[in-house]
């Protein structure tokens, strides 16, 4: 390609012709390792994701897979299960990230700011070790909490209130709790460190002038801390979304189909009545939920700032 | 001071420990090494398939000097079992030499080119003229071609807690004749003995192909013939009433309370909780399971031994809908040993299933697991026959057995069976609403092939 180039404009002298290229090849060789190793593992499968979403590939049962075209993805529009799933997803998504773990997050950083030293240790260890248990741990943790001979129930028991089997009867609730109870402490980080970005004498100069508490929340730090408020909450609903574990080991996806989000129906669909295909396309529309709501971000973080 | 730090700093610091310590495991590929991929029961006290298969390893090592047996068990529910060992089977560097497979899948599997023939194998084996012809032909494909060694089979009909049913005033030789006369007995026992489980019905998706085989199945297959596949033409059937009816057996079930707590019923534990709390505990009165139950309560490797279940525990045939003859149903199916197709060591898997299947291993295992046997020369051993309380009744009842319809398509089948059974039990739909659910679920299942019964 460059040699044709090279045959196509004579008129250049030899040596400015040569020197951008082979600057461009050694600033770029550096990153020719990366750039293999991602091409390979990352758009690889990527792409071999792609492929299988438009055919019937089955993980049993079936000698060899053929092309459908957009059958998988008809499929999908037309199932209730499925529906159900993004309904549910979207639910998770407001409840436990959205919500929860952004609005917990921002407020524990907020308060954080003025407890004590002990206190603020002990509250930053306990809320960072949810975090770092790996994903299943935690979910049995929750499923022991929950879950009808569970320590809530011990609790209410104690108390002289009724109790119930959370896990049967408000499914959609214990997993949000739970994913609230595990991811909060990103958020809280993000924001422990926006907020330590503002500088104190703005803070005092609203004080001054009079602003309430609320005041100042709302006229001062939210606007300032906007680009970190996006970033977090397109990270926390990009994780959330993504939640896999924490509900499989809790709920399985049930009662019926009850907290079946996206993740776990296409886990249902994929292997356990192994329609890969039809699990795979399921995957791709779950990754444009995904990027639907990370395009809403971008746009709130780029206006007026 | 920034708030921060020594918080990342903490974070960063047990994310590491977590990561160091989780450390790889390399493996080489070795070849005088088989690898044995099997189920480990969820109850890690249980360990009596380890155990077995640890000693046959190691009969296997010492016979051929120089070779090596990995074991590779895998402990998960049945349904996440079969995905694993499907996902391995695929490749040729994570295939295991042998496998265990449930006979239901073994179709399945067969057909998506995961297992390897063993015709020329067991034809020149003198030991295959043993085996039951029932036996063999669960692990034959349609192809007419052996694609496993079976290790044992299963019955499944009623257990009954004989204490609880004295308190209850209900006979210790129960024999019920319908379905009614079964659920009469639950109810008998709800009124007189509170604080008790009357009757337990596996359902739902959270028990998997147990829910469909032991819990499901046992009750349509007494409803009539060939209400779930036609093999006159070859094809699935619909829209029957025994398919309603059993959907209505369980909705009285757990509607009436007399069953497990409904989330207890759903939940995935329930197998382990009933076979491990439930029944030694004396919570549960009757209980619709399978032949292999008294595993559980061996002295050694059961996990919860157990020694008093033998004069505790009765049982008794399940009944079929009306006392339609012959009066009692059951559903036999089994596991197999299998050579994946992407085995690398075929041949030593070979031998080792020879050894696995020897007489004398295959009268331990029977011992052992609660198995009912397969070999001829087994079954008529005295120390078999001794082994287990009740052995006798559940072989009894592999005359009468009825085998699930092993076709590719099966396991798909049973997926939208627990779905309807769950539908039902989580009271989300009737048995109405839930039979024409699965009629259409059937449909895609099957790509059409179904045919509508009265």
């Amino acid at each position: 390609m460059t040699a044709g180039a090279a045959g196509k404009a004579p008129a250049l002298p030899r040596a400015a012709r040569r020197a951008p290229l082979r600057t461009r090849l050694l600033r770029w060789s550096p990153l020719a390792p990366a750039t293999v190793l991602l091409l390979l593992f990352l758009a690889g499968p990527i792409g071999y994701c792609v492929f299988i979403a438009f055919t019937d590939t089955q993980l049993t049962g079936q000698a060899s897979a053929s092309f459908v075209g957009l059958a998988n993805f008809r499929r999908a529009f037309g199932d209730p299960a499925f529906r159900n799933a993004v309904v549910l997803t979207l639910v998770f998504t407001v409840l436990s990230s959205i919500l929860g773990q952004n609005t917990l997050g921002l407020a524990l950083a907020g308060l954080m700011r003025r407890a004590s030293r002990p206190v603020r240790s002990l509250t930053g260890a306990m809320v960072i070790t949810a975090w770092v248990l790996p994903e299943i741990v935690a979910g049995f943790l929750l499923y022991t909490f929950f879950e009808r001979r569970g320590t809530l129930n011990a609790v209410l028991d104690w108390l002289h209130l009724p109790t119930q089997n959370w896990l049967f009867t408000l499914p959609v609730m214990a997993v949000s709790f739970a994913n609230v109870w595990r991811g909060t402490a990103f958020s809280m980080l993000i924001y422990s460190a926006a907020l330590s970005a503002i500088p104190p004498e703005v803070t005092e100069s609203a004080e001054v002038d009079g602003a309430g508490g609320l005041r100042r929340l709302w006229h001062i730090t939210l606007p300032m801390i906007r680009r970190s408020i996006g970033t977090n909450l397109m990270l926390n609903t990009l994780q959330t979304l993504s939640v896999f574990g924490l509900i499989w080991a809790m709920t399985r996806g049930g009662p019926g189909n009850r907290s079946q989000t996206l993740p776990v129906f296409m886990y249902d669909q994929a292997f356990l009545k192994s329609l890969i295909g039809y699990g795979t396309a399921v995957a791709l529309l779950l990754l444009l939920v995904g990027a639907v709501f990370s395009v809403v971000y971008l746009r709130l973080m780029r206006e007026e700032v | 001071m920034r708030p921060t730090a020594p918080l990342i700093l903490l974070a960063v610091a047990v994310v590491a420990a977590g990561t160091l310590t989780a450390c790889g495991s390399g493996s080489g590929d070795d070849r005088n090494t088989v690898k044995v991929a099997f189920i480990k029961d969820t109850n890690a006290k249980v360990t009596v398939r380890d155990d077995y298969i640890r000693l046959v390893a190691r009969e296997f090592e010492k016979d051929n000097p120089g070779k090596k047996v990995r074991l590779i068990p895998i402990q998960a529910s049945e349904n996440d079992y079969y995905t694993k060992i499907q996902q391995m089977m695929r490749s040729p560097r994570t295939a295991p030499d042998l496998v265990y497979e449930d006979t239901f899948l073994v179709n399945s599997d067969i057909k998506a080119g995961l297992l390897r023939p063993l015709d020329a194998h067991v034809n020149a084996w003198d030991d295959w003229r043993q085996f039951e012809p029932a036996a063999k032909a669960a692990a034959r494909g349609q192809d007419g071609k052996t694609y496993g060694v079976p290790d044992g089979t299963d019955t499944r009909g009623l257990w009954f807690n004989k204490k609880i049913f004295r308190k209850a005033g209900l006979p210790a030789t129960w024999r019920p004749k319908t379905w009614d006369e079964v659920l009469d007995a639950a109810r008998t026992v709800k009124r007189r003995v509170p604080g008790v489980i009357p009757l337990n019905v596996f359902t739902g998706k959270g028990a998997g192909e147990a829910a469909v085989m032991q819990g499901f199945e046992m009750l349509l297959y007494g409803t009539g013939e060939n209400q779930l596949y036609d093999p006159a033409s070859r094809k699935w059937v619909t829209g029957t009433k025994g398919f309603k009816d059993s959907l209505g057996f369980l909705d009285t079930v757990y509607k009436e309370k007399l069953g497990p707590d409904v989330s207890d019923a759903l939940s995935p534990n329930i197998q382990t909780n009933v076979a491990a709390e439930l029944l030694p505990e004396e919570k549960l009165a009757i209980d619709l399971d399978g032949s292999w139950l008294g595993q559980q309560w061996q002295k050694t490797g059961g996990g919860n031994p157990w020694p008093a279940w033998s004069t505790t525990l009765g049982q008794t045939p399940f009944p079929t809908q009306h006392g339609r003859p012959p009066g009692r149903v059951s559903l036999a199916g089994g596991w197999t040993w299998s050579v994946p197709q992407e085995s690398q060591q075929p041949d030593l898997a070979w031998k080792l299933i020879q050894t696995f299947q020897s007489r004398k291993n295959a009268l331990e295992w029977c011992v052992r697991g609660a198995q009912i046997a397969v070999r001829k020369d087994v079954a008529a051993d005295p120390r078999y026959l001794r082994s287990v309380p009740g052995i006798g009744f559940f072989t009894s009842l592999v005359k009468i057995s009825q085998y699930r319809p092993a076709l590719p398509e099966y396991p798909k089948v049973a997926a939208a069976i627990g779905e309807a059974m769950e539908a039902v039990t989580a009271g989300d739909a009737s048995p109405e609403k839930a039979a024409k659910d699965y009629d259409a679920a059937l449909a895609t299942a099957v790509d059409g092939r179904t045919v509508a019964k009265p």
